[in-house]
């Protein structure tokens, strides 16, 4: 399994995209597949603010539920609205449409303390 | 008599398949130290003999011949049909519709209960049941502190005491202070909720108004005030009724009741000394994910068939575990049943038939006792099916009609020590103008 | 919620639950919802009118003012009688239950449902009677209550009993509740904050901890699939509550270090509670108030035979040692006036005693409180009394060695062909995995069980505990033949078979239901919770 090289991740199966000072958010497909068909996700709100490896929101599906853990510091500073309506898009493209939240990065070094690609594919071999 | 069909020669099978000697041998993991000492449990009865024993307990009770008891359990007419049909072994006799497909029966019929629930009340979403009114207006206050993030709630003494002590017990686990609302219990008062007094008890720290309609002493609240006063403060109306009543009240819904919660006994569901009954929720489907208990929702196969399944599990102790929004799992879904073959037999014309004859005849007994000057009405105002009357020495002449099979309603003063010489008498559609006659009698005769 | 579309209105008059010819054909189910078999002006049952004398007399009261009153009718169904009655009964076919067929779930213990305890429930001395009249007129039913609890401390060894929680679930929100009040009376409320699980646990345990506000500590299971006594040990201190523990275990195995454990939390100043729910296993075999726990709730509609009803009503009655009598909810039934043991000894025989009286005693300073209105689910408790009444002792010990017997026998039957992740002396119930089927050919554990409902028979349950992996947990219980046991085995192999011949064939189970697999993830994110009128049927019924 190969994930997605351009990103950084997270042990608790989050994603983060940097583009400057903005970072894009959401949850690999290894936790999508786990969880099953997605049914709801629980956003956090634009403007709130995360901590890293804080909770900040939830996703459930059918048969189960999980928190999200930020795997980066910021400002919320957009969420996408289109996982009210159509939650499975976490299952059907977790990496581009199905993204959670953009924010604005707080502290770039928290980085450091995520892997990559190739990392997390190890740990979830 | 036991169940169990095993012979000695279907065990001895089984212990040789097994490969142990003896039952015992399959025991043998019980540490001596903590096995069982003697029991002192009656030998096994044989079908005859457990049936006289039954008899004789249902024997030592005295039903009334007459009663205009309530105080929250009302004797209606449970429809023949009712009982025909909860009685059918594949509703009684099998589990919570885990596997949807082999349990369409309950799982529509809980479709049904939902959607009766909500018609009647006006609200958008309802759930599978609870243990009774008491418990789903628990569920319902804390599920207003979840939904609003505040800690204390408001609670109208209108609301009955049954009632409000178990939302005592429920709220004393989170921590949620629960103030009371005051009614006015003076005589010639109004029996209700002044909605200024409610405003003074909420706060922005109060999740939640609490108020029954109609109230315990039978009188009719201002809901649409005390919801008014609620919204104003950033508070959720938790609207606690009676189903049969809604035949003729306005429905929570109109009035602007965030959550609904009500004891379902009266639709089709005997006395039974206290339970099984049934415990009703309704909300706004904007609040259903934090809603507690179980839900079912329609849906199709891969060929197109519509079928039910229960959904939103996630909300659920068996998902969510700790982070559940309540422990609920069994609930009541044979009485639920019970309630929706109710709503169906009786349909809108009966529904109304029987809320019409109940207010009637509760306007009747209170004029016949008032005419004859054995009670006079404790309350001003406008009540429904039942009535607040004041008796002089109510307790002992109370206890005199029992004696004679005649059950002259609810001594107040068993809750409220400053009600004395007050009754609540109740009426329904069972209740016939020569029982009334009877009553008036025989309370004179008692004086 | 949203208007999802009905099928075409059944204008044929048939509607039966199945309809369409048999053998390869596709079964079509129609049976619309009781709304779409409505018509205006039909009706069931009636009622008389009120007299012209009584509505002469109401007129004098205060009238309803008309803004309580509704504008428009509630729209309840308009049916003739007999409409609704098969509605409902070509609802019922559509159902599995006990009564049909082998329902072996896990964790739920489906005896039959004696149709005795049926009887019983309905006489009308007993169903008639209103919770609230006078304590004279209520002596059969106190009596009753008082016996059954009797039969419930001999049954467990404890000292008290409260019939009042009403399923489950409720009872261990009672004891956790009564748990709380017994460490503030002590002075040790603020600091015990934690109550300790097993891995194994079913999910009611930490939900219930979470509603008294406690925090919920998991302790893992040890690899012979009881709680690992060392990780308990170092779980516990003086920030522990209660430990909440099920034997025997979720996994169907006797805690056989129960002793140490119940010695290690009580010795750590906390509570010993557990879950009554596997009771079937050893009854006559080990008490828990004996062997020292403090709380445990009765599932009476598991052990005790009173019907599950499509999901309740069922009662969790609690068991107490004397510490903690005090907190019990409140009212309490009890013999205000009489010999104890007199009256026990006449009931034996099927006496009344003369002198005896029952009452309710309310006047319980120390009491948690009450959990529901009334006094609990009696029209359970006499199903409970019956059934406790019908086996006796030597029954109720049957019960258990029958139960254990043919728990074990489908173990050794089946052992070959499923994984048994704990392949050591069931109790009344085994968990398999079904891990093989999975890793080898993509069949999972929810693939089987729709396999099964093709045979008639109910699933077991699947995927409990969370510590087993493609977990299925099957509880025969001791009121099934050895025919109907051989009949499951010979199923079950047949799957394991068909899993590795003909993977898809499971797959794509069940195919001769009513309906096939529902989807579970549309009902989910689009949720469509009740009935939506079609519009223009806002005109409310007729109401002629």
């Amino acid at each position: 399994m190969s994930y997605p090289d351009d990103l950084a991740y997270s042990r608790e199966h989050e994603w983060v995209r940097v583009e400057g000072s903005r970072a894009t958010i959401g949850i690999t497909s290894f936790a999508a597949d786990e969880l099953g068909d997605i049914v709801f996700v629980e956003l956090p709100e634009v403007g709130a603010t995360l901590t890293q490896f804080g909770t900040f929101g939830v996703v459930e599906s059918v048969k189960a539920v999980s928190d999200l853990y930020a795997p980066v510091s910021g400002a919320i500073v957009e969420v996408n609205d289109a996982l009210r309506e159509a939650p499975e898009l976490l299952n059907s493209d977790p990496f581009g449409e199905g993204w959670i939240a953009r924010l604005e990065l707080s502290e770039s070094s928290e980085l450091d303390a995520l892997l990559d690609a190739e990392a997390y594919a190890a740990e979830t071999a | 008599m036991t169940y169990s069909p095993h012979t000695d020669a279907d065990r001895s099978r089984m212990l040789d398949a097994i490969g142990v000697g003896s039952v015992d041998d399959l025991f043998v993991d019980i540490p001596a130290s903590v096995q069982a000492g003697e029991w002192q449990i009656p030998p096994p009865l044989a079908e005859q003999e457990v049936r006289a024993e039954l008899a004789r307990l249902a024997g030592r009770n005295r039903i009334p011949e007459v009663s205009f008891l309530g105080a929250g359990v009302y004797r209606h007419l449970v429809p023949s049909v009712v009982a025909e049909v909860i009685g059918r072994p594949e509703f009684a006799t099998s589990y919570t519709p885990y596997q949807p497909e082999v349990s369409q029966g309950t799982l529509q019929s809980i479709y049904e209960f939902q959607s009766l629930i909500c018609e009647l009340t006006g609200m958008e979403v309802a759930t599978a049941s609870h243990y009774d009114g008491a418990t789903a207006t628990a569920e319902a206050a804390l599920m207003a502190c979840r939904l609003t993030r505040r800690h204390r709630i408001a609670v109208s003494a209108g609301v009955s005491p049954d009632t409000r002590r178990v939302l005592e017990t429920y709220c004393s686990g989170p921590r949620i202070e629960l103030v009371t609302v005051p009614i006015d219990l003076a005589e010639g008062g109004s029996g209700t909720t002044d909605p200024a007094d409610a405003g003074a008890a909420l706060g922005d720290d109060v999740a939640c108004l609490v108020a029954a309609q109609p109230n315990f002493y039978g009188q009719l609240e201002p809901m649409q005030e005390l919801a008014d006063a609620a919204h104003a403060a950033g508070a959720q109306l938790v609207a606690v009724v009676e189903p049969t009543s809604l035949a003729l009240l306005e429905p929570p819904g109109a009035y602007g009741a965030d959550l609904v919660a009500a004891e379902g006994q009266p639709l089709g569901i005997p006395a039974s000394f206290g339970g099984p009954y049934v415990g009703l929720m309704a909300a706004r489907m904007a609040s259903v994910r934090q809603m507690p208990g179980r839900l079912v929702g329609a849906t199709r196969d891969a060929a197109g068939r519509k079928g039910y399944v229960l959904t939103l599990q996630a909300r659920e102790q068996h998902i969510r575990r700790e982070k559940a929004a309540s422990n609920i799992c069994t609930n009541q879904a044979l009485m639920a049943l019970a309630a929706t073959v109710y709503l169906a037999a009786v349909g809108p014309q009966g529904l109304r038939e029987v809320a019409e004859l109940s207010t009637i005849q509760a306007r009747h007994l209170a004029a016949a006792l008032e005419a004859a000057n054995v009670a006079e009405r404790r309350f001003a105002g406008p009540y429904f099916a039942e009535v607040t009357m004041r008796l002089p020495d109510a307790a002992r002449r109370h206890a005199a009609l029992a004696e004679r099979g005649i059950v002259a309603g609810y001594l107040a003063e068993r809750n409220d020590p400053a009600l004395r010489d007050t009754l609540l008498l109740s009426a329904t559609e069972l209740t016939t103008d020569a029982d009334i006659e009877r009553l008036v009698s025989a309370l004179e005769a008692s004086a | 919620m949203s208007v999802t579309e009905s099928l075409p209105p059944d204008t044929s008059g048939r509607g039966a639950a199945f309809s369409g010819a048999e053998g390869g054909d596709e079964l079509v189910i129609v049976e619309p919802l009781i709304f779409e078999r409505s018509r205006p002006g039909r009706r069931a049952v009636r009622f008389p009118l009120a007299s012209a004398e009584s509505r002469e007399r109401a007129a004098g009261q205060p009238e309803l003012p008309a803004s309580v009153l509704r504008s428009e009718a509630p729209r309840l169904p308009e049916v003739s009688e007999l409409e609704l009655l098969r509605h409902f009964n070509r609802l019922a076919h559509l159902n599995q239950a006990i009564d049909l067929n082998f329902y072996p779930l896990g964790s739920c213990t489906m005896k039959y449902n004696p149709k005795v305890n049926e009887w019983a429930a309905r006489l009308p001395g007993l169903a008639d009677s209103h919770p609230f009249d006078p304590e004279g007129l209520a002596q059969g039913s106190l009596e009753l209550m008082w016996l059954l609890a009797e039969q419930l401390k001999a049954i467990s060894g404890f000292d008290a009993v409260s019939l009042q929680p009403a399923a489950g679930a409720h009872g261990e929100l009672t004891g956790m509740l009564m748990t709380r009040a017994f460490h503030s009376a002590n002075g040790e409320g603020e600091q015990r904050t934690k109550v300790l699980v097993p891995d194994s646990a079913h999910g009611t345990n930490p939900a219930t901890a979470t509603m008294v506000g406690y925090q919920t500590v998991t302790i893992r299971s040890n690899e012979r699939g009881g709680i690992d006594l060392e990780a308990l040990r170092a779980a516990l201190g003086p920030d522990v509550a209660a430990l909440m523990i099920t034997n025997p275990s979720t996994l169907g195995i006797f805690e056989d270090q129960i002793g140490d454990v119940v010695a290690a939390v009580k010795g750590a100043g906390a509570i010993a509670y557990m879950d009554g729910a596997n009771l079937n296993a050893i009854l006559g075999r080990f008490r828990p108030g004996e062997a020292g726990f403090d709380i445990m709730h009765f599932n009476l509609h598991k052990t005790f035979s009173t019907p599950h009803g499509g999901g309740g009503p069922g009662a969790g009655p609690v068991g107490v040692s004397a510490r903690l009598e005090p907190y019990l909810p409140t009212p309490m039934p009890v013999l205000a006036a009489g010999d104890p043991a007199e009256v026990l000894a006449n009931a034996r025989a099927g006496r009344s005693t003369q002198g005896a009286r029952f009452a309710l005693d309310d006047e319980r300073p120390d009491s948690i409180g009450k959990v529901r209105s009334c006094y609990g689910n009696f029209g359970m408790f006499v199903r409970a009394y019956t059934y406790i009444r019908s086996n006796g002792g030597a029954g109720l010990r049957t019960i258990s060695d029958d139960a254990v017997l043919a728990a074990n026998y489908l173990r050794v039957k089946l052992r070959d062909r499923y994984d048994v992740p704990y392949d050591r002396l069931s109790k009344h119930e085994v968990v398999f995995s079904g891990r093989r089927q999975k890793r080898s050919h993509g069949v999972t554990t929810l693939d089987i069980a729709k396999a099964i409902l093709d045979h008639g028979i109910h699933p077991p349950t699947i995927y409990f505990p969370l510590i087993v992996e493609e977990a299925l947990m099957v509880e025969p219980t001791e009121t099934e033949s050895l025919e109907t046991l051989d009949h499951f085995i010979g199923v079950m192999r047949e799957i394991a078979e068909l899993a590795e011949t003909d993977p898809a064939a499971v797959k794509r189970a069940p195919i001769s239901t009513p309906v096939g697999r529902l989807d579970e993830a549309a009902a989910a994110r689009r949720p469509d919770l009740r009935y939506v009128f079609p519009a223009g049927a806002d005109d409310g019924p007729s109401t002629a």
